[in-house]
């Protein structure tokens, strides 16, 4: 057998998890497995409890109200990808989910397992930071809720306690006449990305620029706002020099460089990404619409 | 570790097994239930050799604990031939084709395959190689795969009409 011998928990309740988790030592949470289970099998971890999510219907809702997305933290990529509401509401997580894995992974793969995992070259995790999403955490106690850049804590590693549990992650939706743009570039389909760009933008009054969120995936140790970069492009219109002068703030981000591509290397294409994912979050806001 | 009895239907037919929970549901299939169509390349979920269709949808199941498809209904590519032996229309299509060469690749092919074309009836070759995407071919260069795959959306197509 692969993976190493460990417990298992199916929990059937976020109260029940919870609990598994404060009480059991060395416990790892069972999400959609698309890295767990890899990970698992190569014996990277060696987890004396697995504690199952999967059966827990409060994860795997999707609902908008007073403006926010709410997706569940068991929803799986596949479903938000097809869904008719997160393609209304927030078009480019549609987007970008054709990146990510492939549609075996995708029909698995959670978008709380995606977090938590927090790969550095991850859509999702970038999406969330674009957004200026809210990660709601169960704790034994309290719940609590955490911005994402506040989520993020380091290279692989998010910012919660090993007895909490993310439940569900919040969407500020935008205006519905907004643009988006999600850029990616990997060696073959569904690879991780060597560089990935997204980009939300609304039309100020006078035609230019006026709101616009820009995150960058797979350069740093994880995903970051541009903020340089959308605070230059504000009230601009846009053009391709505009786009490729803010897409020069890629230069001075703190790349890694690993056997896919060298930290120079990475920042190039993540410019590049950039400058595409302005260029179409700019044309689809020009016709309303960013759909 | 704590073994876990699980009750699951696999292309029809219901199998009852206590099993230790580290057991992935690929080495159940094939090492409890004996069905070894289902076949296991990386066994870390980069070569698709072993995707199975978990309640409709195409899943790794080498990326998949046994014990998680208690109560769910598994197909594979045992479960592609009609009951009296012939082919089903993507393996005749396969067949046809030259979609194989070693044949390694080909049960997790095919699942990919039913699920795809059962969403996408008509599919472009483009739409046909990004199915695809996660299944690794180290003999075709997917050419034939492709031709394949179209070939069978087409065999479905008329035997529909």
């Amino acid at each position: 057998m692969k993976p190493p011998p460990f417990e298992y928990h199916l929990a059937r309740s976020v109260p029940e998890a919870v609990g598994l988790l404060s009480r059991l030592h060395n416990a790892k949470v069972l999400a959609g497995g698309q890295s767990l289970m890899a990970m698992l099998n190569l014996r990277y971890v060696h987890p004396d409890h697995l504690i199952d999510i999967n059966r827990i219907p409060e994860l795997d809702r999707i609902e908008i109200r007073d403006g926010v997305l709410r997706i569940g933290a068991m929803v799986r990529q596949r479903r938000i990808e097809t869904s008719a509401e997160v393609r209304r509401s927030a078009p480019i997580l549609c987007e970008a989910l054709q990146h990510v894995g492939h549609r075996q992974t995708r029909n698995r793969g959670t978008l709380g397992g995606s977090l938590c995992h927090l790969d550095p070259s991850a859509e999702l995790p970038a999406l969330a930071l674009l957004y200026g999403a809210t990660v709601h955490v169960a704790g034994p106690s309290r719940s609590r809720a955490i911005a994402m850049a506040d989520f993020m804590d380091s290279y692989m590693t998010a910012s919660i306690a090993s007895d909490e549990l993310v439940t569900a992650v919040d969407f500020p939706i935008w205006d519905e006449r907004h643009g988006h743009g999600f850029c990616e570039f990997a060696r073959r389909r569904g690879d991780f990305a060597i560089a990935a760009a997204g980009c939300l933008m609304e039309r100020g009054p006078d035609g230019g620029i006026g709101r616009i969120a820009l995150a960058v995936a797979g350069v740093e140790a994880v995903p970051v706002r541009l903020a340089e970069a959308e605070a230059m492009l504000r009230h601009q219109a846009g053009s391709e020099d505009v786009f490729a002068a803010a897409a020069e703030q890629c230069r001075s981000l703190k790349a890694i460089g690993d056997v896919h591509g060298s930290a120079e290397y990475r920042k190039k294409v993540a410019s590049a990404m950039v400058r595409r994912s302005l260029a179409s979050a700019w044309e689809r806001s020009a016709r309303g619409r960013g759909r | 570790m704590t073994p876990h009895s699980v009750r699951v239907t696999v292309n029809g037919r219901v199998y009852e097994r206590t099993i230790p929970p580290r057991l992935t549901l690929a080495d159940f299939l094939r090492h409890e239930l004996g069905l070894t169509g289902t076949h296991l390349g990386c066994e870390h979920g980069v070569c698709g050799a072993c995707t199975v269709l978990v309640d409709g949808t195409s899943a790794r199941s080498c990326l998949m604990l046994a014990v998680q498809a208690n109560g769910a209904e598994i197909r594979t590519v045992e479960g592609l031939k009609a009951p009296d032996g012939s082919l089903h229309p993507i393996q005749e299509a396969f067949r046809q084709n030259h979609g194989l060469q070693c044949g390694y690749c080909t049960p997790g092919m095919l699942m990919t395959l039913v699920e795809f074309l059962g969403e996408n009836p008509k599919p472009t070759a483009d739409e046909v190689r990004d199915a695809i995407s996660g299944n690794l071919c180290r003999c075709t260069g997917y050419q034939r795969i492709v031709d394949a795959a179209l070939d069978a959306a087409s065999r479905l197509g008329s035997r529909e009409s």
